[in-house]
């Protein structure tokens, strides 16, 4: 039977190492049944997220190879398994064993963003018209999963550390979300400009490279906002033509 | 002691759609209400429902009404289910889907803008709201993020493992944190179990690990009673291939755009088999099964659309008499509606994109272009907490349960899309009548001896010296899960599900004397080993039900009895602890269902 | 859940990372071809003599406002550019289409990236520990990228007339122009056309046509102007490059013909 080394980091908020598992290869397998069948053979104390193995939690966030990847969703198949596989912890976020990492950061975060608000129904039983090619663009952003990739990838956090100036991709797309949302009526430009850092992103783009729900996060939430924070910051002329012919919001 | 103690009015134990729906209900009506979530807030099993959430809307079919609903359910659950509950799931399923959607949710839409809503097995209409195939996880969503807003406190990544009571009446929880094995005692004036399903009992489930049932043995050992423990859904589709990701879930919405079930010799086998309650609902004819999906509303079901207990019965049936696929399943067919729709794999995708990416990541199939290969994974539990239909309460005093872990409206086999709608109706229900139980009761007290006997029973893994012989919690959890796979499995009969109980007895010898390396910091070994427990009664109470219940009804099917008994369709199973400690078994006769209601079923044939 | 910030003993570095793949290939690709379009952009516009070619334009030259050649639109360079500053008809304009680049939200993160480093690819340490994006000074001034888009836009409707000027030759013979077809009429109508994909994919197009609006099923129109960007601003980055390229390439054409190194040939 063929097997694959794994370097795996073994650690907590007072220090760790990478340590060597040896384990055997099976068809199909994901590098979170490896971590599993280390856990179940020689290590029982590892320490790892997951829920649904299937891809639809965002639980298993971790870095394979340097890369930030769920591990339920990364084919052993796909890896060069003649060399050791590194597997550590999302680097976004401070450590709290193993692999696993302290996340309660961004459930801050999201408190901080005003809430859905929706125009009053149409219909009398309290529905909604809405039609599919208005909610199209909002239901790519709900098929988040919340698994923190993309802000663990994004420089401003993992290498520049500004957890306080600035939410995040993810944050962004749940404020597109909100923003585009045919029926809210809130308005969050003022708040994504100043508190929330909008400002920060470089759009280099890494957060929709590792999506792996594969929202195109960059091109489709952060810039659009960024467009509609000119609007309501940077764009005079539009002020000027919204005063002469008294539309516009 | 190192506990960190916690008052609340009501406690709310599980973080899924019932738990956060009773959690905002709770708050709502001013109660102070904690939120224990055993993993990340928004991870809970509910992610994983992706088909939808049945409601009679009547937006895409306006014939569609609660009776329907109500008809449909009863039917789906062989008559077994809980009238009561039946009646208040189908009248309130709508109220509760558009207020998602004044919480933000965005279902899919019709084309004047309305609620889309898909075929699904058993549901006479087109009747489940749906975002895709990511239906669970919209839902889930919304209510976090309208919950967030409530002011309640959550604790992420908490397990409970005791319940706490005063004289009969359950007053609080003990628990820990899995991030560092801090202690925590809740003081609370009511407790809503919301804890999920069982399916982690079982080898090949599309369960995630916290589905160890904990609400079921929390409540069991509480005093509370379970009823319909034998009915495990097996769902009839979960991959089969590579062996990693055997049993998880392919929706049944693959069957509700017109996906087809063939064996190997590519015969739409389902069509052979109509049970007798389904076949005026049943297309003749692969042909007119087809108008059905499409919207012709003189068509009838396709067979694939039977019930989910049904059709894991044919597939098993397919595979043992050797007509499966490679790998031990059957073919699940999307790839064929091309022919019938314009630009067909656009639509394959944009209707299932879930399940392509699914099976192009983690099977390298590309669904649009092959078959896949599918055969029946555990789904979910019927079975569960007894509780009152209108309050939630169970037979425990403040001790009320919603959700999976609570039993009576599925019977014994669930619609597909009952549950999501099930989960918010009933999650309103307790959080509403937990609240006004605590302004009536007040809070009661804990003692101290409670909590101290918890707490040893919580340490005891890492304190005590291993006797397992090294087997470890990991070991002990796949010898269970392999034995109730094959002994309490799809197919069931006397002698073996008598060697489960005997078997389990002895697996819950070797777990007493488990060790586990490593400290509180983090530790799966010391999580599994608590869960086991849970695992391990609750697998108990499966394989008495099935073994009281001589005769074959819904998802649960004896080779020993394989007919429906007229008798038994007036019983339910109940299990209870008694003075000792020990599982009784006995039976209840259902109530008759009112007059009104009987009307109904009957009208509706 | 625990407070407090504990990072992995691994500092992050400039270049640190576990990545296994050759990550600096990609911007280092990026930074090559960026560094020498500037560079050929810089000494093409400085140089103030052969971009013309008959009736063809270099795009660097166009519209040339004073200058010249018979292209020029207001004479020659005018009496008050102070005689000490270097000239070229090229200063004059190509602010604009170099504005529309520069704060443009590709090349803005390609350059982030490739020449800045900031990061120099995903997930591998920064040479820098201060970051200031593009919330202050100077960066905050990107956002005026719509209106370099407001000229860039003009710019197509300049250069789609020289690539109808550039199919009229004057006859060197009776002295008339008359309808003909060139290699270089086909290399400047392709440098309109790169540019017009460019433009018409922007971000902030995207965004004035319709993405701005949430509810757009009551507006068919602004729908389909919305759908139209859309679809071409998934290959903005293709058309980015491909329009750089391809000016680059417009100019060394006309500047060969003109230097006569270069022959045109003539199809029709």
């Amino acid at each position: 039977m063929a097997t694959a080394k794994f370097k795996i980091w073994r650690g907590d908020a007072s220090g760790g190492e990478f340590k060597e598992y040896e384990t055997e290869l099976t068809e199909g397998m994901v590098v979170l049944d490896a971590v599993h069948q280390v856990q179940a053979e020689q290590a029982h104390d590892l320490a790892v997220r997951w829920n649904c193995k299937a891809g639809k939690c965002g639980s298993c966030s971790a870095e394979v190879n340097g890369q930030p990847k769920l591990l339920c969703m990364t084919r052993l198949g796909d890896l060069n398994t003649d060399e050791p596989i590194t597997i550590e912890p999302i680097k976004a976020f401070p450590l709290m064993k193993d692999l696993v990492t302290d996340v309660s950061w961004n459930y801050e975060v999201k408190k901080r963003i005003r809430p859905f608000k929706p125009r009053a129904p149409d219909f009398e039983d309290g529905s909604w018209k809405m039609h599919q090619s208005d909610v199209d663009r909002v239901q790519e952003f709900r098929k988040c999963i919340e698994c923190f990739l993309c802000q663990d990838v994004c420089h401003v956090l993992r290498e520049h550390h500004m957890h306080d100036d600035f939410i995040g991709p993810r944050y962004l797309v749940y404020n597109a979300a909100l923003e585009m949302h045919p029926l809210d009526t809130e308005d969050r430009r003022e708040d994504l400009r100043k508190s929330q850092g909008i400002g920060l992103c470089n759009i280099t783009k890494c957060c929709t490279k590792v999506c792996p729900e594969s929202i195109t996060i960059t091109d489709n939430a952060i810039i659009p906002l960024k467009e509609r924070v000119v609007d309501q910051a940077y764009d005079p002329l539009r002020k000027l033509v919204q005063l002469v012919t008294g539309r516009g919001k | 002691m190192d506990y960190s103690r916690h008052e609340h009015d009501v406690l709310v134990i599980g973080s899924g759609g019932a738990g956060l729906r009773a959690a905002i209900e709770a708050s709502a009506a001013g109660a102070s209400v904690g939120l224990v979530c055993k993993s990340l807030l928004g991870k809970a099993h509910t992610v994983m429902a992706e088909g939808g959430m049945a409601a009679a809307l009547a937006n895409v079919d306006e014939r569609d009404k609660w009776e329907t609903h109500f008809a449909d359910t009863m039917r789906g659950g062989q008559y077994l289910n809980n009238w009561r509950m039946a009646e208040i799931h189908a009248k309130e399923s709508p109220d509760r889907v558009h207020e998602l959607e004044e919480w933000g949710a965005v279902f899919d839409r019709t084309k004047e803008g309305k609620i889309l809503q898909r075929n699904f097995g058993g549901h006479a209409h087109p009747r489940l709201a749906h975002v895709g195939d990511r239906t669970g996880l919209e839902m889930i969503r919304t209510l976090q993020d309208h919950g967030v807003h409530r002011g309640f406190d959550d604790y992420q990544e908490c397990t409970i493992t005791r319940l706490l009571k005063d004289g009969d009446r359950v007053v609080g929880a003990f628990g820990y944190d899995r991030e560092n094995g801090q202690l925590r005692v809740f003081h609370a004036g009511a407790v809503i179990l919301a804890t999920g399903g069982l399916g982690r009992a079982f080898k090949v489930t599309s369960n995630s690990w916290e589905c160890t049932g904990d609400g079921h043995s929390l409540g069991y050992r509480a005093g509370a009673e379970l009823i319909d423990m034998e009915f495990i859904q097996f769902h009839p589709t979960g991959m089969v291939w590579p062996p990693s990701v055997r049993g998880i879930l392919v929706t049944e919405g693959v069957r509700g755009e017109g996906g087809a079930l063939k064996n190997s010799e590519g015969r739409r086998f389902m069509f052979d088999d109509i049970p007798p309650l389904y076949t005026n609902q049943t297309a003749d004819t692969p042909e007119e099964g087809w108008r059905y999906v499409i919207g012709d509303r003189d068509a009838r079901r396709p067979a694939e659309l039977l019930t989910r207990d049904h059709v894991a019965r044919c597939i098993v049936r397919e595979v043992k008499e050797g007509r499966g696929s490679p790998h031990g399943g059957v073919f699940l067919d999307i790839a064929w509606i091309k022919d019938k729709v314009p630009n067909g794999a656009e639509h394959i995708k944009r209707k299932l994109p879930a399940m392509y990416h699914q099976f192009k990541t983690l099977a390298g199939i590309d669904i649009t272009e092959e078959p896949m290969e599918v055969g029946p994974t555990t789904h979910y539990a019927m079975g569960g907490l007894r509780v009152d239909a209108d309050s939630q309460m169970t037979a425990v005093p403040g001790l009320f349960a919603a959700g999976e872990c609570a039993a009576g409206l599925h019977g014994a086999n669930r619609l597909g899309g009952n549950s999501l709608s099930d989960l918010v109706v009933f999650g309103k229900r307790a959080g509403e009548y937990a609240a006004a139980y605590v302004n009536e009761n007040g809070r009661g007290t804990v003692s101290e001896a409670q909590i101290e006997d918890a707490h040893r029973e919580a340490m005891a893994p890492l304190e005590r010296e291993d006797q397992s012989g090294g087997a470890g919690p990991y070991a002990v959890q796949f010898e269970l899960q392999d034995m109730m796979q094959e002994k309490v499995g799809i197919v069931r009969e006397e002698k073996t599900l008598a060697e489960a109980v005997e078997d389990i007895a002895a697996l819950a010898r070797t777990a007493e004397g488990i060790g586990v390396m490593g400290d509180r910091n983090f530790n799966p070994g010391w999580h599994t080993a608590l869960d086991l427990r849970h695992l391990l009664s609750n697998s108990e109470a499966c394989a008495r039900a099935a073994l009281a219940r001589k005769e074959s009804r819904g998802a649960h099917s004896r080779i020993d009895f394989p007919e429906k008994d007229k008798e038994w369709g007036g019983f339910t199973v109940v299990l209870q602890q008694d003075s000792e400690g020990n599982m009784e078994v006995r039976r209840d006769p259902l109530p008759p269902v009112r007059g009104d209601l009987q009307k109904i079923i009957e009208e509706q044939g | 859940m625990a407070s407090g910030t504990t990072s992995l003993p691994v500092r992050s570095s400039f270049g640190q990372t576990s990545r296994t793949d050759a990550w600096w290939l990609q911007p280092l690709v990026v930074a090559v071809f960026l560094l020498l379009a500037v560079i050929y952009l810089t000494w093409g516009a400085i140089q103030g003599e052969f971009y013309t070619f008959g009736n063809y334009l270099s795009p660097l030259y166009s519209p040339e406002l004073f200058g010249d050649t018979p292209h020029a639109l207001f004479g020659p360079r005018p009496g008050i550019w102070p005689s000490w500053l270097p000239w070229s008809p090229a200063f004059l304009i190509l602010w604009a289409p170099g504005g529309f680049r520069v704060t443009c939200y590709y090349y803005r993160g390609a350059g982030y990236k490739a020449l800045w480093l900031d990061p120099p690819n995903c997930a591998v340490g920064e040479p820098r520990g201060t970051y200031l994006g593009e919330r202050s000074l100077p960066l905050i001034l990107m956002n005026v990228h719509r209106f370099f888009l407001y000229f860039a836009l003009l710019f197509v409707v300049i250069l789609t007339y020289d690539s109808w000027r550039a199919l009229w030759f004057l006859d060197p013979v009776t002295g008339q122009e008359t309808f003909g077809l060139g290699v270089g009429t086909l290399v400047i109508a392709l440098n309109a056309f790169l540019l017009g994909a460019y433009a018409l994919s922007c971000h902030s197009l995207r965004h004035l046509v319709g993405g701005g609006l949430d509810v757009l099923f009551d507006k068919p129109v602004r729908r389909t102007a919305l759908a139209c960007v859309g679809c071409l601003n998934k290959r903005h980055m293709l058309f980015a490059w491909m329009s750089l390229v391809w000016v680059c390439f417009t100019d060394l054409y006309v500047r060969m013909l003109s230097m006569g190194i270069w022959t045109d040939w003539r199809i029709f």
